[in-house]
């Protein structure tokens, strides 16, 4: 007989599971000094203490029985449990367009975990089929999970093999394609692989959740069904993240992957398009497009594809006080490409100066992005913004920080060349950049202004 | 089963006993803290208003021992928008699911503790918050964040042990506005409260044993002056079965002289379940086999009368014949009050379908009274019904009349088994009607967004230090006090029950008297739209002092409470006959020359040159002169100036028995 389970069981409780020989999974009755208890031993989890037993009783109730007043435990049986989500096969129909979903971890779709009772991705078209069915009515669905890392996790070695292996279904002739992708990092990733793949003739579309999938709440079913439907149905061939415009379950936004960017910790609604609109709504309905100056999608399976990444760049958030000999210390430590983060249009304190300055004369790449987020640089208002762009910091009008850090990894991969690698992050290669910001462009409305309130009665948002 | 229903009022307990009643209760309290359970929202705001709304739809998920929970799956079948309506004042991002919750509010988990450790429940060592799935929407996370604090303990219930096989602290949920169609609102302003859960054994035996319980449940928890009282503040949920029945759970009973038609009620529904189940099977259905078909009929009816359907046809929706072969005559089988069979299946279609609008439906048993003889033989013809087959007609959006076809099937195929397991509201009536299929233990799993929380023994033994006189004990010794069994219920439910033991315990003040004053002089007043709750504690304490010691008379008591009562309400010029407050003395009394001014303006203005004798006019100034002592100087020494004033001793003796 295997010795019994004790998962994720330390110290004076793992010793008490010992010495009545029961592990996980067993059905119990446990004597303790205050009372006796009854239920099912569950694995606990690595990062809670080693003072308690987990218990589950008949009622589904779990509960901590302290190790130190187990006086006798009880082996009354044995529960096999795996948890799975019921697997269907997915429904074939020639006549729907062929979409793959590509995993890369997050919580689109999740089980949960015992040992560190977290919530861990798990997926495949069947388990995907008999959660969401929906998706059924949309397309011939392949999935396949690259990689489960959380998204904060995410590095070039995810990017390159992901870039590259969109590149390959397109030219395989796939019909659309999503990426399941954990939120806190999305709009990295999709500013990436904006660069990285560039003139898709489908749709690339990035999917998440803000509510865990384990969740009757979970915004992940109706994101997946608004991100499959775009990917196998949009007219349009770009990077896009599709997540929920309002927190009410009413539709999807599609935001070009440049302009995008996670602005509440918590909130469904969390992904905006920055300094412009999103692109298109997407509901049961079908996709409603909000502009024209998208591209279209193709037949041909052409798309170019720039994997080039370096890992020795930065991103810089500036406040008063900086310390200049934080940017020594980055170019001591090799780093070849900075951005920074200023102050409203573009500035930092002038005791940085010096130090930017030794920065760019030993060939360190500086380029100024705005920490408002909404907005240009514009750095000929103030001498100090002169002054920066002397030093060589480059301004990149209403680029994003985070996109600009992305497309200076993807710059410096190419070139160490100061004027090319200028060049390179000047031109344009999608909206990263815009000329112009609309009206409607910057759009954080104030609580309890009567209209605004007005709004909010009216409207789900 | 054959069992003769008696009416309601003629039932002994040997018909429950015959019957196999057994009853548990689920009782669900509001505990009385400053903010909500998982944020930090105030407690006990409520408000229709609403600033926003926000739109969610529910999907069943899987716990983690991997089922799906029933009613998950019912649920998701009625695919309800569900509306959420905001007010700034009671919610923030936490109650609609859009932020994760903050640690669990310490006051909610201490009250908690001390009313599970009066019900003798086996405390966890640590408790694990667990989500529980409720697709119905009550909860916009989808589920309710609930722990587990103790297990088995029991209450003392006549010569018995009830036990009470657990207790959970739990987050309340949202108001239902309305349930129209697909489209069901609530308000959330209730929703996030803590709320402690506490559920008894089914070991209640008659529908009266459930109400005396469930009273006893009310009276423990509310004598610790720690829950929230008022409309909404305590529900019950009663489990019911009789032999050969099932656990049936009415959900919600927010009154418990309720309680009582509803068990009855539903015994006498599941005693006609059964009774039907019977009949079933000598019809040779049983075990879930039902023969059934449906039928799109909305060509066959378009020359009818009954207004449902000809609004149903101008409307262009679909009617729909569900045949259940062997039915016949069934639908019309009483089950409870005024209730037949066939609302079993409406009350199905309703939840399940959508069909909010009644009659949602229309079955062959009801007769010519609504469908003509003809019309019923052409549907007969067409969907080839038989004399001993019923017939069902539904009527709505094709989607949801082919869902509810389904549906009355399923009813159909349950029938056969006996009585399905169902969570049951209470209506006004006294009878039930169906709300979801009763959710199982697969509906927990655990939350993942805060950890387990120790429970220390040292919290444990605090609570335990200051643990109030359970209510048993405390109601046992009231009657030993001689007060009458509603002076001790009422006592006990009262915010003033500790001061009762004080004035008893420590002035040795008649019990019977202390409760007349604190519980009826109390609720008249209160009546009188006085507020009794403003008069603390120690000002009580002071006026049956000055009872016990300068032998104010009882009706002093009574003028002095009442006087303060109106001049704090702000009524006293109305009423100055009566109480004859000092003007010009609102301040409280600090020294001998406040105690002179206050002494003079009682006696100009309350009356007491009507007592003839000096010690009866001491007596009744002392009680005028009472309230007012609030903090100031202490009664003994107001007294001897009284006295000195009265000339009933000499002013001197007061002075030297101040002296230091």
């Amino acid at each position: 007989m295997t010795p019994p389970s004790l998962e994720g069981y330390r110290g004076p409780a793992r010793a008490v599971l010992e010495r009545f020989n029961v592990g996980v999974w067993d059905d119990v009755g446990v004597e303790c000094t205050g009372g006796r208890f009854h239920g099912l031993i569950l694995p606990r989890s690595e990062v809670a203490d080693d003072r308690h037993v987990v218990l589950k009783l008949s009622s589904g109730y779990n509960f901590g029985v302290r190790a130190s007043k187990i006086t006798h435990v009880t082996r009354l049986g044995h529960r096999d449990v795996q948890y799975r989500i019921a697997e269907k096969q997915f429904p074939i129909n020639a006549s729907r367009p062929q979409v793959l979903l590509l995993g890369t971890g997050g919580t689109i779709a999740s089980r949960l975990d015992y040992r560190t009772g977290a919530v861990v991705p798990a997926f495949s078209p069947g388990e995907l089929y008999s959660s969401v069915p929906e998706l059924a009515e949309l397309c011939n669905l392949r999935t396949e999970n690259l990689f489960s890392v959380f998204s904060e996790n995410i590095g070039p070695q995810h990017y390159i093999p992901l870039a590259r292996r969109i590149a390959d279904e397109i030219a395989a002739g796939v019909d659309g394609i999503v990426i399941g992708h954990g939120t806190d990092t999305m709009h990295h990733t999709a500013a990436l692989l904006t660069f990285m793949v560039q003139n898709p003739p489908v749709p690339i579309v990035m999917v998440g959740s803000q509510r865990s999938a384990d969740r009757p709440s979970s915004d992940a079913a109706v994101n997946l069904i608004n991100a499959v439907r775009t990917a196998a149905t949009g007219n349009i061939a770009e990077v896009l993240v599709c997540m929920l415009g309002p927190t009410s379950d009413e539709y999807g936004l599609l935001h070009r992957g440049t302009r995008v960017r996670k602005m509440h910790s918590s909130y469904r609604s969390t992904f905006r398009t920055i300094g412009d609109i999103p692109v298109a709504l997407v509901d049961p309905g079908g996709i409603r497009f909000l502009r024209d100056d998208y591209p279209r999608r193709r037949r041909d399976r052409h798309c170019t594809l720039n994997t080039a990444f370096e890992e020795r760049v930065t991103l810089l958030y500036c406040y008063p006080n900086m310390q200049p000999d934080m940017v020594d210390a980055l170019v001591e430590r090799g780093y070849r490409g900075i951005v920074l983060a200023g102050t409203g249009l573009g500035h930092v304190n002038r005791p940085l100066h010096p130090a930017l300055r030794r920065a760019a004369e030993r060939g360190v790449h500086l380029y100024m992005t705005t920490q408002t987020l909404w907005g240009f640089v514009n750095m000929y208002v103030y001498e100090t913004g002169r002054e920066l762009m002397d030093l060589g910091v480059v301004p990149l009008g209403n680029m994003l920080p985070e996109v600009a850090y992305m497309k200076l990894c993807w710059t410096l991969g190419q070139t160490d060349d100061r004027e090319q690698a200028r060049r390179i992050m000047l031109s344009r290669v999608c909206d990263e950049i815009t000329n112009r910001e609309p009206y409607h462009g910057y759009l954080v409305f104030q609580g309890a202004i009567p209209e605004v309130q007005e709004f909010l009665r009216k409207v789900k948002r | 089963m054959t069992f003769a229903f008696k009416p309601f009022d003629e039932m002994t307990p040997d018909d429950y006993a015959n019957l196999g009643l057994r009853c548990g209760l689920e009782i669900h309290q509001q505990l009385l803290t400053r903010r909500k359970l998982f944020c930090h929202c105030p407690a006990g705001r409520y408000r229709q208003e609403y600033d926003a709304e926000v739109l969610r739809h529910m999907r069943p998920t899987l716990s983690e021992l991997g089922e799906v929970d029933p009613t998950a799956l019912m649920e998701k079948k009625t695919r309800k928008n569900i509306y959420y309506r905001l007010h700034q004042e009671t919610v923030c991002t936490y109650e609609f699911d859009d932020a994760s919750p903050f640690f669990p509010d310490e006051q909610a988990i201490d009250i908690s503790l001390e009313i599970v450790l009066l019900l003798h429940l086996h405390l966890v060592g640590e408790l694990h918050i667990a989500r529980k799935q409720y697709l119905d929407g009550s909860i916009p996370a989808g589920f309710q964040r609930t722990a587990l604090l103790g297990v088995e303990g029991w209450i003392p219930y006549r010569d018995r042990r009830i036990a009470i096989t657990h207790a959970s602290l739990e987050e309340d949920s949202c108001r239902e506005v309305s349930d129209v169609g697909h489209d069901r609102v609530w308000l959330t302003d209730r929703l996030g409260m803590p709320l402690l859960e506490m559920v008894t054994a089914p070991e209640l035996h008659t529908p009266q044993e459930a109400a005396e319980a469930a009273q006893l449940l009310r009276l423990l928890t509310r004598s610790t002056g720690k829950v929230r009282t008022g409309p909404g503040a305590a529900r019950q949920d009663v489990n019911v079965s009789i032999r050969g029945g099932t656990r049936v759970e009415i959900k919600g009973v927010a009154q418990i002289k309720r309680i009582p038609l509803l068990v009855y009620n539903e015994a006498r529904r599941q005693c006609a379940l059964l009774s039907i189940r019977d009949q079933l099977a000598a019809r040779g259905l049983r075990d879930g086999n039902v023969d059934w078909s449906a039928h799109d009929v909305t060509r066959t009816v378009t020359k009818t009368s009954y207004p449902p359907i000809q609004a149903a046809l101008a409307r262009g929706h679909q009617v729909r014949a569900v045949v259940l072969r062997g039915f016949a005559g069934l639908l019309n089988h009483p089950t409870q009050e005024q209730t037949t069979f066939g609302k079993e299946f409406s009350d199905r279609v309703r939840v399940i379908a959508c069909q909010t609008e009644r009659p949602n439906l229309l079955h062959s048993d009801a007769g010519s009274e609504f469908l003509s003889v003809r019309q019923w033989k052409e549907l007969r013809r067409r969907t080839e019904t038989h004399d001993q087959d019923a017939l069902v007609l539904v009527w709505g959006e094709p989607a949801d009349v082919i869902l509810a076809g389904q549906e009355i099937a399923i009813r159909a195929q349950e029938a056969t088994l006996g009585v399905p397991s169902d969570t049951r509201q209470a209506l006004a009536d006294g009878t039930t009607g169906f709300e979801r299929v009763l959710p199982g233990p697969e509906r927990m799993y655990p939350d993942t967004d805060l950890p387990p929380i120790v429970v220390e023994d040292e919290r444990v033994d605090r609570i335990r230090r200051t643990l109030p006189l359970p209510i048993w004990e405390r109601r046992d010794r009231l009657a030993k006090l001689g007060l009458a069994p509603a002076a001790i219920d009422r006592l006990c439910l009262s915010a003033r029950a500790g001061i009762f033991e004080r004035v008893v315990g420590e002035l040795g003040i008649d019990p019977v008297f202390a409760a007349s004053i604190l519980v009826e002089r109390f609720r008249a007043w209160s009546r009188r739209g006085l507020r009794p709750e403003a008069l603390t504690d120690d000002e009580l304490y002071a006026v049956f002092q000055g009872h016990r010691d300068f032998t104010i008379s009882r009706e002093g008591v009574r003028q002095a409470l009442f006087g303060a009562l109106l001049r704090r309400t702000g009524a006293g010029a109305a009423h100055s006959p009566v109480v004859a407050g000092p003007s010009g003395c609102a301040s409280v009394p600090r020294d001998d020359a406040d105690c002179a001014r206050l002494i003079d303006g009682v006696m100009r203005s309350s009356g007491a040159r009507r007592f003839a004798t000096r010690a009866a006019r001491q007596r009744f100034l002392m009680g005028q002169l009472m309230p007012f002592m609030n903090g100031g100087v202490d009664g003994r020494r107001l007294s001897e100036l009284l006295q000195a004033r009265l000339g009933l001793v000499p002013a001197d003796s007061a002075r030297e028995r101040t002296a230091p």
